[in-house]
């Protein structure tokens, strides 16, 4: 465990995709993306529809296994070690690398118990009072505990859509993981909602990887440190066009196609 | 020239910039109108002749409006059955119905609900599990005197269970599982899958995902469905006579292998004597099993509003 963490911090990739392809059936939806994910930054994937960029962000933490015919080639390393090798348990991946959604979907539970049911559910012995502290840190650090710190036993879809999405975000905390990945976490927002979400990520880069699926191309070129650039090829396969800091991608982009799309001549 | 006259229809005699573009308005209120007439027609209809039933049970058993006896004393849920008319009681039928009733729901409730969670949670979608989905489906349409049939061999004799409450709760039970699998897994269903992906993307297993996600919100529904699977057996004959459940029981049942009889099969009994005095003892049967399902209904209800309030 220990040699693990000593290579670690020699390690700048939190995690790190090599040659994988995903496949739903026979379907070859993303091929050979190799994409190394720095620790403590923000990765925006970008895209065009149907490029992949979701099946990439999913595959980070084996949600694509709860489809029945998905199915991963190549290696996804996490601390340097397959999360897709034989005898890796999603479970474990899951609560290590948390997720937000698309849409927000607060349990229909108090506020409290959204955000307890990770550590509850994870088996940690936690007293009553060490719950207590853990829910306000999570929900402190998804900037909403001022609003809720009240109303902790409202139903958390008593929220609105903005406040939901960050008890979502403060519920990933709660498990204390390392990479949080979020699919289009501000497409059901609203403008002031959205900026929330984005000065937040800011502040979790400190203490989080972070990797963010995102339409809106002024969010990716606001909100993050490095973006991946996917297209759908001749063969309807997603693939990685490009990859470099945000500043590179948007400002000089080497591919053109990577230029044509930012500068929205397509998609 | 108008956007009508160009396609044809005839102009309005008046038409000012409302009506434009609205042909045949009037005949087509008119036809609503008749809809909405017929509807209340058959409404009263169907409610009318239930009335009316009622009525004349109500009136058979206590005699309330033609001056008769009343039949639906303390004496009749206090007596076991008799050849005599005034001595003759529905204790048997109305344990028995209990007894089996409590039963069937102890063998189906568990099992249908668990099979349900397997088919929509955890089965892989194989032409086997879509073979035992057509097949579940079909059960629930199967004649019940089938199932009383497959009792008396399974249950009766293979299990040699004899004619007891066991073997027609077993019975039961076989003809409303299905029943309950099928409202259990539409209500599990309904379940979105956006809550399912947050379980599982914070480290939940299936089991703890299917326990404290989709259990309590779809917990409504499955007992909805199941209360009402359950009044449907509450009013089966026919399976229990095939397995032979008996029509004379001056006792109640002691153990779980007594013979028994239940209310529908001592109605059944009475309307078929002779003694005019029968049918008047049918008639308060019939109020008795009617007021136990309308309560089990009133359950389900009760149980779907509390539900769905919590969320």
């Amino acid at each position: 465990m220990t040699i693990i963490h000593e290579m670690d911090r020699s390690n700048p990739n939190a995690i790190e995709a090599r040659n994988m392809s995903v496949y739903y059936g026979s379907f070859r939806a993303v091929k050979n993306v190799n994409l190394a994910i720095e620790k403590n930054r923000i990765t925006a994937l970008i895209g065009p529809s149907g490029c992949g960029k979701s099946t990439v962000l999913r595959s980070f933490n084996r949600m694509n296994d709860l489809v029945a015919s998905a199915r991963v080639e190549g290696e996804i390393l996490f601390h340097g070690e397959n999360i897709y090798a034989p005898g890796v348990d999603p479970v474990n991946v899951r609560r290590r690398i948390g997720m937000v959604f698309q849409k927000p979907n607060p349990f229909p539970k108090s506020i409290y118990e959204n955000v307890a049911y990770g550590p509850r559910i994870n088996g940690w012995k936690l007293s009553k009072s060490q719950m207590d502290e853990l829910v306000e840190r999570s929900l402190r650090g998804a900037a909403l505990w001022d609003e809720v710190k009240d109303k902790l036993n409202q139903n958390g879809l008593s929220l609105s859509g903005g406040q939901q999405q960050r008890l979502c975000i403060a519920r990933a905390l709660a498990v204390e993981p390392e990479v949080i990945l979020m699919d289009e976490p501000c497409s059901a927002l609203d403008p002031i909602s959205t900026l929330k979400i984005e000065e937040l990520m800011f502040e979790l880069r400190q203490n989080y990887t972070i990797i963010i699926v995102t339409h809106n191309m002024q969010q990716a070129s606001r909100a993050s440190d490095y973006t991946a650039f996917f297209l759908m090829d001749s063969d309807r396969a997603g693939q990685l066009i490009e990859y470099g800091p945000t500043s590179q991608i948007f400002q000089n982009p080497k591919d053109e196609r990577t230029e044509q799309y930012i500068s929205g001549r397509f998609g | 020239m108008s956007a009508q006259e160009q396609l044809g229809v005839k102009a309005q005699t008046v038409e000012t910039s409302v009506d434009r573009g609205s042909g045949n308005l009037k005949w087509r209120h008119f036809k609503g109108k008749i809809l909405t007439v017929l509807g209340w027609f058959s409404i009263i209809f169907g409610l009318g002749m239930l009335l009316v039933l009622i009525l004349d049970v109500v009136n058979k058993a206590t005699g309330i409006f033609s001056g008769g006896t009343n039949w639906l004393t303390w004496e009749f849920f206090n007596n076991f059955d008799s050849r005599f008319p005034a001595r003759a009681g529905a204790k048997a039928a109305i344990y028995g119905t209990l007894y089996t009733i409590t039963l069937t729901i102890f063998f189906a409730f568990p099992l249908g609900v668990a099979a349900a969670i397997y088919l929509e949670e955890y089965a892989k979608d194989n032409w086997f599990t879509r073979l035992v989905e057509i097949n579940i489906s079909n059960l629930a349409a199967v004649p019940s005197i089938i199932y009383g049939l497959l009792g008396l061999q399974v249950f009766v004799r293979w299990f040699a269970f004899g004619r007891s409450i066991l073997a027609g709760a077993l019975t039961l039970a076989l003809l409303v599982v299905p029943i309950i699998i099928v409202a259990s897994r539409e209500s599990i269903r309904a379940v979105p899958s956006s809550l399912r992906q947050a379980s599982y993307a914070l480290g939940a297993t299936r089991w703890q995902t299917v326990w404290h996600v989709v259990l309590p919100q779809s917990i409504g529904g499955i007992l909805t469905g199941s209360i009402l699977a359950v009044s449907r057996a509450i009013g089966e004959t026919a399976p229990l006579i095939t397995i032979g459940a008996l029509t004379f029981v001056p006792f109640l049942p002691r153990n779980l292998f007594d013979v028994f009889t239940v209310l529908p099969i001592q109605i059944f009994n009475w309307t078929s004597r002779p003694n005019d005095d029968f049918r008047a003892l049918a008639a308060a049967g019939i109020l008795v099993l009617l007021a136990i399902l309308l309560t089990i209904n009133a359950l389900a209800i009760y149980l779907r509003n509390r539900y769905q309030k919590r969320y």
